[in-house]
């Protein structure tokens, strides 16, 4: 066999690595550039490491047949770089006021990036294992890293014990497969099931439970999101907006990758486990995101709710539903790191975070407010923002696989969606601010700008996303070879 | 130069505004007032020139076509997958018109805002750029794009910039009506969208354009089963009982000028909808539903006109007798026949301009007096015949007085049903009658008789709203004495609309 070991294949990651290393030295070494300037430092370089990665486009190439580097992986490779510069740019105050080792906390959010990233081009069962591990071992540390505040510990530990459950689950998984299919490459799973001639395989589809379940532990899809609300609440709001980003997007990379290239040749045995997934996540999530007084509650409820639309595009998985899904992923993102931009500022501004405190941010912070509403009106999916054409794409592409009834679930709760974000927005511009608190707030520049390039961001997948729309659906062909 | 670019200002003119209007500062309420209503009068300017060029001897198709592609060759979508394809027909063209003097009337009369002219505004404009967009469309993706844009400014403009009343059983708050309309009218959609889902799915075209599919022969069953999706999704928003109730909470709470818009243009839409994407995408469906149609139309009809007779609030009467009116459209478009259909799309323009008149007026009063109720005002004719005049003016069209444009369609309408549904058409004109009733109720209670003292404060019209009021009227007064150019338009499309006879 003819493996191939290039390994300049690796050289954004490599990159980011090494940037991460650079992140934990600078605030050893050079104290001084540590507290301000360690957030620019950090996005800088993920910028011109996403940049780097670039020069992948329309190369398809294996590293040993483990680590594919195609256009899929470089979308993968940008979407998440430039999350982790936003998530980076809108820490920088949270970190001066609340951490003791911002270098830590940066170099944890570039590690957590490389393993994101290993996730999306991994093509063998144990690379994605060790990526997915790379990602959670970092988030852990970070959801606990507001050392002093008991929320944010209790919040650490739940997700790290559930964390490490579900780890146990998915590895149990894939033994199983190794097992059945004595392979781990993806593509010789496949091989494995097409020539299989031994019908149903009750090991097999054990196998696939227990990854569903791993995997769902990870996107927090009911029936295994219980972590999610109290890891959203405690944890530091720029990683609360990490886990809702990257994390998510990262186990949804995986998951396609995975079901695509080794078990979309038994898709009849495993897409109806999606399904029930699905429904249940989009009607649980919204439902119980009408009772919550918290933002960050409020949008770990919402989040659980979009990962039932995403998987809606699982569940009737073909090249079509895949450019679909990784179109509102990516719609999902930008959106929601826009609204979370908005909650930091207010936050570092106000120091509050219940929805009842966002009253008079009409009059206190027009822009945040006006952004605010943008956001929230596209996560309900109206038109002019993101979110009205990437759930419409969606929803249509999982009709045309036959899952009429999904796509009917999504409309309704959809529509659940918009009372909750509407009494988030009845707080910002009908309820007058409190008495003495109507002064003009001055949100710093960095944030401003962050929001304005945001927001503008959510109009252009909205407004005219032809390109994005084609390079993803150039991206997603190589998950089915 | 290509004529669509003509169709596609109307929706780019709103849009750009409302971004302009963003970087306008807060406190510049003047620049915002002058650059709205320079926008109101370009729009205005637009809408007459569409109507008037539109040619009426080119068979009633599509004029003014444009088509710019929006997505295409990409996922699930083939050529000309979702397309901005614009183009106005001879039913198209009166609403583009009626949008254009509703929009700018609004702009007038919303001068005298105070609180955040500029955040209203914005809203105002995205508002209007919806409701060109929906007459505009004729892409089932961009149809429904705009249909959601037209209502998404709703809940902000309402709970906002609205007014919630006391009455002496219960309280209606601003917040209310306006989470009431907008779930409403949403959830209404969600009907709509799962039409939408199915009609292109069973097509299989891979493309939303609506030439296309309307070209595309649906099954029979097919037509049955999803027909009704539209015409519930968009009879909401045309008041259709028994979904009308988020109209008449919606008008009471809602400020003037969106009362004006929602009443003269948004409820148009659900009938405008029910014509694009039932009669023509769905004729066999049209055909087998429509008696169905009649029946919740005339009751429509009838209920709207008794409740409106039994109001105290000038903004519930006029919102019930929106329910009435707009029942008449329905019954109109039930009928399937020639002059129903004509009569249809000539009361959505009338009772357009004549809701937006009442609503104007209820307006210039309630900003004074600060209540609506009418056993409160006596004599007001004393001291405000300006207001008493285009108030009973706006009145007597809605009783459909002839000469005036409320006659000219009903006319229509109530012919087209005494073809068809006879009963129905006999129920109807006992409706027409009510509306007498509580059109001239309110004119003793309110206009006529001894002056209350109370009210001596109360000012005359000022002369923005005198000039409002006026374009307003023109228009009720030219529809009704030279009716011609409407019908023609009109008459030569719905001619060639499937399953209308």
């Amino acid at each position: 066999m003819n493996l191939n070991f290039d390994y300049t294949l690796f050289i954004p990651e490599f990159m980011l690595a090494g940037l991460a290393a650079i992140m934990v030295a600078l605030d050893l070494f050079a104290p001084q550039v540590r507290k301000s300037w360690l957030s620019y430092v950090a996005a800088a370089g993920l910028a011109i490491t996403a940049a780097v990665s670039l020069s992948w486009v329309n190369k398809d190439a294996t590293f040993a047949r483990i680590y594919a580097v195609d256009n899929y992986t470089t979308y993968f490779r940008v979407l998440f770089m430039g999350t982790a510069a936003v998530i980076c740019l809108a820490s920088a105050r949270l970190v001066e006021d609340q951490l003791r080792h911002p270098g830590e906390y940066y170099g944890l959010i570039i590690l957590s990036t490389v393993g994101a990233i290993g996730m999306a081009a991994a093509r063998e069962l144990m690379t994605a294992y060790l990526s997915l591990e790379l990602l959670s071992f970092s988030l852990y540390i970070l959801v606990s890293f507001a050392k002093f505040d008991a929320r944010s510990n209790e919040a650490g530990l739940k997700y790290l014990l559930l964390g490490a459950f579900s780890s146990a689950m998915f590895l149990y998984g894939l033994s199983l497969v190794y097992g059945v299919t004595g392979s781990t490459y993806y593509s010789g799973i496949s091989g494995a099931l097409a020539a299989g001639t031994h019908g149903f395989s009750f090991a097999l589809l054990m196998a696939l439970v227990l990854i569903l379940a791993g995997l769902g532990f990870k996107v927090a899809a009911v029936p295994f999101h219980m972590w999610t609300p109290d890891a959203y609440e405690g944890a530091p709001i720029a990683i609360t907006a990490y886990l809702s980003t990257t994390s998510k997007a990262a186990g949804f990379a995986l998951l396609l990758r995975l079901f695509g290239g080794a078990f979309q040749v038994v898709h009849n045995d495993w897409s109806w486990i999606i399904a029930a997934l699905a429904a249940a996540s989009m009607l649980l999530g919204n439902l119980v995101a009408l009772q919550q007084h918290n933002i960050k509650r409020l949008m770990a409820y919402s989040s659980i709710g979009q990962i039932g639309y995403l998987l809606m595009g699982v569940a009737g998985l073909s090249h079509n539903t895949a450019s679909a899904l990784v179109l509102h992923l990516t719609g999902y993102m930008v959106t929601n790191l826009a609204l979370f931009v908005v909650i930091i500022a207010w936050y570092n501004l106000t120091g509050k975070e219940e929805i009842t405190d966002f009253r008079g941010m009409r009059e206190r912070a027009p822009l945040l407010a006006g952004a605010l509403a943008g956001a929230l009106f596209s996560l309900a999916g109206l038109p002019l923002f993101a979110g009205f054409v990437t759930k419409f794409i969606l929803f249509q592409a999982a009709t045309e696989q036959g899952y009429y009834w999904l796509a009917g679930i999504g409309v309704v709760t959809s529509v659940i969606s918009l009372y909750y974000y509407l009494m988030v927005m009845k707080e910002a511009f009908v309820t007058a601010p409190a008495e003495g608190e109507t002064h003009r707030l001055r949100v710093p520049y960095v944030m401003q700008g962050l929001t304005v390039a945001l927001m503008l961001g959510v109009f252009y997948v909205g407004l005219y996303p032809q390109q994005l729309f084609s390079a993803i659906d150039n991206a997603t062909r190589f998950l089915f070879v | 130069m290509h004529s669509g670019y003509w169709l596609i200002a109307t929706v780019g003119i709103p849009l750009v505004a409302a971004a302009v209007l963003v970087l306008v500062p807060d406190e510049r309420r003047d620049v915002v007032r002058w650059f709205s209503g320079a926008v109101g009068a370009a729009l205005f300017a637009l809408s007459l020139y569409i109507f008037f060029a539109y040619e009426i001897d080119r068979g009633g198709g599509y004029q003014f076509f444009i088509r710019w592609d929006w997505l295409q060759n990409v996922g699930f979508l083939r050529a000309h997958g979702i397309s901005l394809a614009f183009g106005v027909d001879g039913i198209a063209a009166p609403m583009v018109l009626l949008t254009g003097i509703v929009a700018f009337g609004g702009a007038l009369i919303s001068w005298k805002i105070e609180q955040h002219n500029k955040d209203f505004f914005i809203l105002f404009w995205v508002l209007v750029a919806g409701v060109y967009g929906t007459f505009g469309s004729l892409d089932l993706f961009f149809f429904f794009f705009f249909y959601e844009v037209a209502v998404l400014p709703m809940y902000l403009l309402i709970a906002v910039w609205g007014s919630s009343s006391t009455f002496p059983t219960f309280t209606r708050t601003k917040e209310y009506s306006a989470m009431k309309l907008t779930i409403m009218l949403v959830s209404a959609s969600i009907l709509i969208f799962l039409g939408i889902f199915a009609v292109f799915h069973e097509a299989g075209k891979g493309t939303f354009d609506l030439q296309t599919l309307y070209a595309y022969h649906f099954s029979e069953n097919f037509q049955r089963a999803v027909f009704p999706l539209f015409l519930i999704g968009c009879g909401v928003l045309a008041g259709l009982w028994p979904f009308h109730t988020w109209s008449p909470d919606g008008h009471v709470s809602a400020p003037t000028a969106v009362s004006m818009l929602h009443a003269g243009v948004l409820m148009k839409l659900g009938a405008f909808g029910i014509i694009r994407l039932g009669i023509q995408l769905l004729p066999a469906g049209a055909t087998f539903w429509m008696p169905g149609l009649m029946v919740l139309a005339t009751v429509n009809v009838v209920y709207g006109a008794f409740s409106a007779t039994a109001q105290r609030d000038f903004k519930y009467m006029i919102g019930y007798s929106s329910v009435s009116h707009m029942g008449l459209v329905l019954m109109g478009l039930a009928t399937m026949n020639v002059i129903g259909v004509d009569g249809a799309v000539l009361q959505m323009f009338s009772h357009g301009v004549m809701t937006a008149l009442f609503f104007a007026m209820v307006g210039s009063v309630y900003d004074q007096a600060h209540t609506r109720d009418m056993t409160l005002f006596s004599g007001l004719v004393q001291k405000m015949p300006f207001f008493v005049f285009f108030f009973g003016f706006a009145g007597l069209a809605s009783v459909g007085l002839p000469a005036l444009s409320g006659f000219v369609a009903e006319f229509n309408i109530f012919v087209g049903t005494f073809k068809t549904y006879p009963w129905a058409a006999a129920l109807g004109i006992f409706a027409a009658m009510l509306t007498a009733v509580y059109i001239l109720r309110m004119w003793s209670m309110s206009f006529f008789g001894a002056f209350n003292d109370r009210w001596s404060g109360l000012r005359e019209m000022t002369y923005l709203e005198r000039g409002t009021a006026s374009l307003l009227a023109a228009f009720i007064l030219f529809m009704g004495l030279w009716p011609a150019p409407f019908v023609d338009r009109i008459s030569e499309t719905v001619r060639h609309l499937p399953g209308v006879s």
